[in-house]
């Protein structure tokens, strides 16, 4: 096996090979599946160690999906909040959101595993998109698990991977939403897994998913770092702020700020805010924290945001915010819309309903006090709202 | 004799425990009692509705244990659950609540051998038998690992899939059984997709013994009866009656 890429500070680091976060991660599944996460974990373990592939990742994000995404002073928002707000702009990357990174990684490991098929869950179909774009785009055959009360709420998203060739297959068990997806995502993938690789859509899931997915979306974190030393005095900002559903696009915000003085904020919805009132559990392979009722019964998590509506929350997320790295916060429902709202009058930008909760805690923030005037804040926009117009029309 | 472990989701309807006491009198060795989990990821739909129909009665563990606890079976109950449940009321607790309630085995299907640690040494002091699983692509050191450490019994899944009704009993099992019965002295059985009669006879012939779940609980979510699901079960000891070794 060859050495591994990674920065030498122990948090986010390798999580080593019983993929554990302080307490939380693991590989909590079945028997039938132990085999394929080994063989997963070893063969990203290579991959991420080759420079060939990395130069093949590389290439596909930078002439496929778009980047470098841009970095966007918000000149007019600043100007109101008298805080220095920068906007990490995935709502810029291919298919309109952070999405598309950690699936290019997966599918590119997934043919090199010589896997012919890729099986996804969806909640918002941003997962589901970006997945169904990777299989066309690399030839292979995908087949996206959908909750019933998604595939209505995202008619959209629906239509636009099966028009990239991807098979939608409702899901009608449970509470028909991202949860009960990826259960029958994985239900799914025990019978297939010689041919099909499981992408898993957010930093989740057993080792070496939330470890794995993490290291595909630092792109995120890495370039933001690139782009705040070339343009601010300081070189970092005083707070690293990005909304958290699984936390995929936080982790691989954070991963690039770790090692710096900025304060990592992590904003999660009210109505699905694992970290903030969940207790410990195990779900779809991972310890971490969990909504669930008093008799240990997962909850159905509630949010305007179908990205952010997942009962828990990756295991690393679950370790900073133990260790005190990270911070997570909430904002509710009647925050976020108008948020949008404003975002799009005063930086002619329309965010996705997910990512305006990390610009509804800052304006929150900024007008509390809580973040001192003049601070520089860089916020991650994981994606467009372009999704979401349907919702933003009935909510006003 | 071989063994033969029919399942039963507790709490199904108000009257769940008469499917028990039908269970044993027809031919039952043990009893697998399914503690409902609203995220049961290696169920198919027969038991995910099941498990849905329970908690929607408001089934909890508690309510299922207490049911257990006020009738009388005379052969080993063995709970089967999901790892959450476990982890919720903390490891120990929930082995002296199965102890108490009489249940002797516990299954826990998203608790692999290297995490099943803390609730083997919980298990141990109280007294309950953590079975572990072993899957069709389990590779022979791991196998051999499981053999070693499982209790009780080793749970020999027999498809790579999740429990429900299958048209034949699948090779991937019978060749799984003959791995383990090399690499042990304990019993053996075979679970998943174990849906007639003919499949417990030609799975007998290389195990020592069946679970039956999706099979029966189909029909109880039909409707039927207890005494009906104890003439069902009757086929089933017939089936594997007919293979004496
Ligand atoms: C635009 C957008 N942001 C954020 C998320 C939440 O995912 P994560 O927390 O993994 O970044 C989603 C998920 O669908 C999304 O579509």
């Amino acid at each position: 096996m060859s050495e591994l890429v990674l920065p030498s500070s122990s948090v986010m680091s390798d999580p080593g090979e019983r993929g554990r976060f302080g307490e939380y991660g693991g590989r909590f599944v079945p028997e039938s599946l132990i085999p394929a996460c080994a063989a997963i974990e070893e063969a990203f373990r290579d991959a991420w160690g080759d420079p060939r592939f990395r130069r093949d990742l590389d290439r596909l994000l930078a002439v496929h999906a778009g980047r470098p995404t841009a970095f966007t002073p918000a000149w007019r928002l600043s100007a109101e909040l008298g805080v220095n707000v920068l906007l990490k702009r995935e709502d810029l990357a291919h298919t309109g959101s952070h999405k598309i990174n950690n699936v290019l990684g997966q599918a590119l490991l997934a043919r090199r595993m010589g896997k012919t098929r890729l099986l996804a869950e969806t909640g918002a179909g941003q997962h589901g998109v970006a997945t169904a774009t990777a299989g066309a785009l690399l030839g292979l055959a995908v087949t996206v698990y959908m909750g019933e009360k998604d595939i209505e709420r995202q008619a959209l998203n629906v239509f636009r991977m099966k028009m990239l060739g991807a098979e939608v297959v409702p899901v009608t068990g449970g509470s028909r939403t991202l949860k009960d997806a990826t259960s029958e995502a994985m239900r799914q993938w025990v019978t297939c897994v010689d041919e099909a690789h499981y992408c898993l859509g957010s930093v989740m899931g057993p080792h070496p998913y939330p470890w794995m997915v993490r290291e595909f979306q630092r792109v995120i974190g890495d370039e933001a770092r690139r782009q705040c030393a070339a343009e601010l005095s300081t070189g970092v900002p005083d707070y690293v702020v990005a909304c958290v559903g699984g936390g995929s696009n936080a982790a691989g915000t954070f991963a690039g700020f770790v090692d710096t003085g900025a304060q990592l904020i992590g904003v999660e919805a009210a109505g699905g805010a694992a970290v903030a009132s969940g207790v410990v559990g195990v779900l779809h392979g991972f310890r971490s924290y969990l909504l669930q009722d008093e008799n240990g019964q997962v909850s159905e998590a509630h949010s305007v945001a179908p990205g952010l509506d997942y009962p828990g929350v990756g295991p690393e997320h679950a370790h900073l915010n133990d260790a005190g790295r990270a911070r997570y916060v909430t904002v509710d429902d009647d925050e976020v819309v108008p948020a949008v709202h404003r975002l799009a009058r005063t930086e002619g930008i329309l965010p996705a309903l997910e990512s305006a909760h990390a610009i509804a805690w800052v304006i929150k923030a900024a007008e509390s006090g809580e973040l001192p005037p003049f601070s520089t804040v860089l916020v991650t926009l994981s994606g467009r709202g372009d999704k979401d117009v349907a919702t933003l029309m009935e909510a006003s | 004799m071989k063994m033969l472990v029919p399942y039963l989701t507790g709490g199904i309807r108000p009257d769940w425990t008469r499917y028990l006491q039908e269970y044993e009198r027809n031919g039952a060795d043990a009893i697998e009692i399914g503690l409902p989990f609203s995220d049961p990821i290696l169920d198919g739909p027969t038991i995910q509705e099941a498990s849905d129909r329970a908690l929607r009665r408001g089934v909890t563990t508690r309510s299922v244990l207490a049911d257990l606890a006020g009738v009388r079976i005379g052969i080993p109950l063995i709970a089967m659950t999901y790892y959450n449940l476990v982890l919720h009321r903390g490891a120990d607790r929930f082995c002296a609540d199965l102890a108490e309630a009489g249940v002797r085995g516990l299954i826990v299907p998203d608790l692999p051998l290297d995490e099943a640690g803390a609730l083997s040494d919980a298990a141990v002091a109280n007294g309950v038998d953590l079975t572990l699983l072993a899957a069709p692509t389990t590779p022979p050191d791991r196998l051999a690992e499981i053999a070693e450490r499982s209790r009780g019994f080793v749970y020999a899944i027999s498809v790579m899939g999740t429990t429900g009704e299958r048209d034949e009993l699948a090779e991937s099992g019978v060749r799984l059984a003959g791995r383990l019965r090399e690499l042990t002295g304990k019993p053996v059985l075979l679970a998943f997709g174990i849906s007639r009669p003919e499949h417990a006879t030609a799975a007998a012939g290389v195990c020592d013994g069946v679970v039956v779940g999706a099979a029966l609980m189909r029909r109880i979510l039909d409707g039927d009866e207890p005494e009906q699901l104890g003439a069902a079960l009757a086929g089933f000891r017939a089936g594997l009656d007919t293979v004496t070794v």
